[in-house]
């Protein structure tokens, strides 16, 4: 059997074990706990098939983009200072493990003191908690450069610029994509809790609605358009992958 | 007389240790000269520092103290002077994992602004003077040890470098292909007028390539400096054989 359909009808098979398990709770137990699947479908739909709630959702995820970018184009200024220099590295890098430590709700509540702006408080909240991952995945990108293709590369006098482009970016690429594949996960946990305590639109806002409602089907819904949203996004970025990283030899035996 | 393409004046290198002790004398008091268009073998046994001394032609590293000068230049703080004056054939191909055969040969020509498309119809020349027509794009790892090594080969000459620097570039192939790639490069350097440096371990490689065999003892010193004599190769091996084993031999 081709690897990728016996891979999808074992993803499957779980899934719906999971499906009937939740199916079968529902018929003892009540609609509050654990709601009928229909219900849920129906909820998902009615989000995705009406505009102003399909919005909530395109408002989230734009903060998710929004916040990732922020912190991958400062983690890679932040990696390439800290690359360059090892003055940098010592004072950066503490800094860096320091914020890693603090927890995304202390962010919120830092943010809202702090700051009026919603969307400001948000793209802050994003920035802080995915720049240290996004920072480290660059410079460990850079760092793993082979020392065997610079010296190559540096025996023909490159400027700056095209060392940059002829070797460095086509090194640290992998390490890029794998990293936005990481922090797109972690972002979206963190923009639901940014959203459930500070604002005023978007999915977490909400699961915020659902819960105050005691409506788990509308709870699951809207979860599932986050965890979707993940899912397409992930997968874009595989494809990029594949794309961008199809010159990788492959070998005909699994691991 | 002319000017000498390579010289070394008195050279040292040491490496620092990063416990700041038990520094590495890799290069010792190293003095030669290299003429335009000569090709001279280095010989000496692994570990004996002829590396560090191809690196610091290469201007890869800076000497410790003493002067290397490549055509009048200073090849480590000359930077840009050497923008395509010098090729390198390495030991192990170091093609880019990501690049075609074609844009592998490419790259040095890429890094020297030249148009597109003269540097393609450059690169595929050299890609068909080295039998890899039809290979142009694949990529490495769809190639043989051999057809990878050609392919670096071809990068270095695509420069057109007024010097060829080559670290025993055919140590990791088959006899057979090594056999057929050196008679191939000796002819191309013999075309195309190169000056060379010509590293290596292997006795027979050296007096078939070089027109001047270097000696080295480690840490990198010229124990011996003979030209190559087609009449007298037993007499040549049986001296280069004799040197080596002093260094064994020495306390």
């Amino acid at each position: 059997m081709d690897p990728r359909v016996k891979q999808f009808l074992q993803a499957a098979a779980s899934t719906i074990v999971l499906l009937a398990a939740w199916q079968t709770a529902s018929y003892f137990f009540p609609h509050y706990l654990f709601p009928p699947l229909l219900d849920v479908v129906k909820r998902v739909v009615d989000i995705v098939i009406s505009g102003p709630l399909l919005t909530e959702v395109l408002v989230t995820a734009a903060r998710i983009f929004a916040g990732l970018a922020g912190a991958f184009l400062l983690g890679a200024v932040v990696a390439l200072l800290i690359g360059r220099s090892p003055f940098i590295e010592s004072y950066v890098t503490p800094v860096l493990v320091f914020l890693q430590g603090i927890p995304a709700l202390s962010w919120v509540v830092i943010a809202i003191i702090w700051f009026h702006g919603i969307e400001f408080r948000i793209f802050f909240i994003m920035v802080l908690t995915t720049l240290p991952a996004f920072t480290f995945q660059i410079l460990d990108a850079f760092r793993s450069m082979s020392k065997d293709l610079f010296e190559m590369t540096m025996a023909f006098r490159p400027r700056t610029w095209t060392l940059f482009r002829v070797l460095i970016v086509p090194t640290i690429v992998p390490g890029i994509l794998t990293a936005w594949k990481v922090n797109i996960g972690n972002a979206a946990r963190v923009v639901v809790v940014a959203e459930l305590v500070g604002a005023t639109g978007g999915v977490g806002y909400q699961l915020l609605r659902q819960q105050q409602l005691f409506d788990m089907a509308g709870a699951i819904a809207w979860t599932l358009q986050l965890v979707l949203f993940v899912l397409v996004v992930q997968q874009a970025i595989v494809a990029i992958e594949g794309f961008v990283l199809r010159y990788r030899a492959v070998s005909e035996r699994a691991m | 007389m002319t000017a000498p393409t390579i010289r070394f004046r008195d050279v040292t290198k040491v490496f620092r240790r990063a416990n700041g002790r038990d520094d590495l004398l890799a290069v010792d008091r190293l003095s030669f000269e290299i003429a335009t268009g000569e090709i001279v073998a280095v010989l000496g046994k692994t570990g004996c520092g002829k590396s560090t001394m191809f690196n610091l032609v290469a201007g890869l590293i800076e000497p410790t103290s003493g002067e290397v000068e490549v055509i009048g230049h200073d090849p480590f703080r000359e930077f840009e002077f050497f923008r395509g004056k010098i090729g390198i054939i390495f030991q192990n191909d170091r093609l880019m994992p990501w690049r075609t055969a074609l844009d592998n040969v490419l790259l040095g020509l890429e890094i020297l602004d030249v148009a597109h498309e003269r540097a393609e119809a450059v690169a595929r020349g050299w890609l068909a003077r080295l039998g890899l027509s039809g290979h142009e794009n694949d990529y490495p790892h769809a190639l043989s040890g051999g057809m990878r090594q050609r392919v670096s080969i071809a990068r270095a000459f695509a420069v057109e470098p007024d010097i060829l620097l080559c670290d025993e570039p055919f140590s990791a192939l088959d006899e057979m292909t090594a056999r057929s790639l050196r008679a191939e490069f000796i002819r191309l350097v013999q075309q195309n007028r190169k000056t060379a440096v010509f590293v290596t371990h292997l006795i027979n490689e050296a007096m078939e390539v070089g027109d001047r065999i270097l000696v080295f003892h480690r840490p990198a010193r010229i124990a011996l400096e003979m030209r190559r004599n087609p009449d007298d190769e037993q007499g040549a091996r049986k001296r280069i054989l004799e040197v080596l084993a002093l260094e064994d031999a020495a306390p």
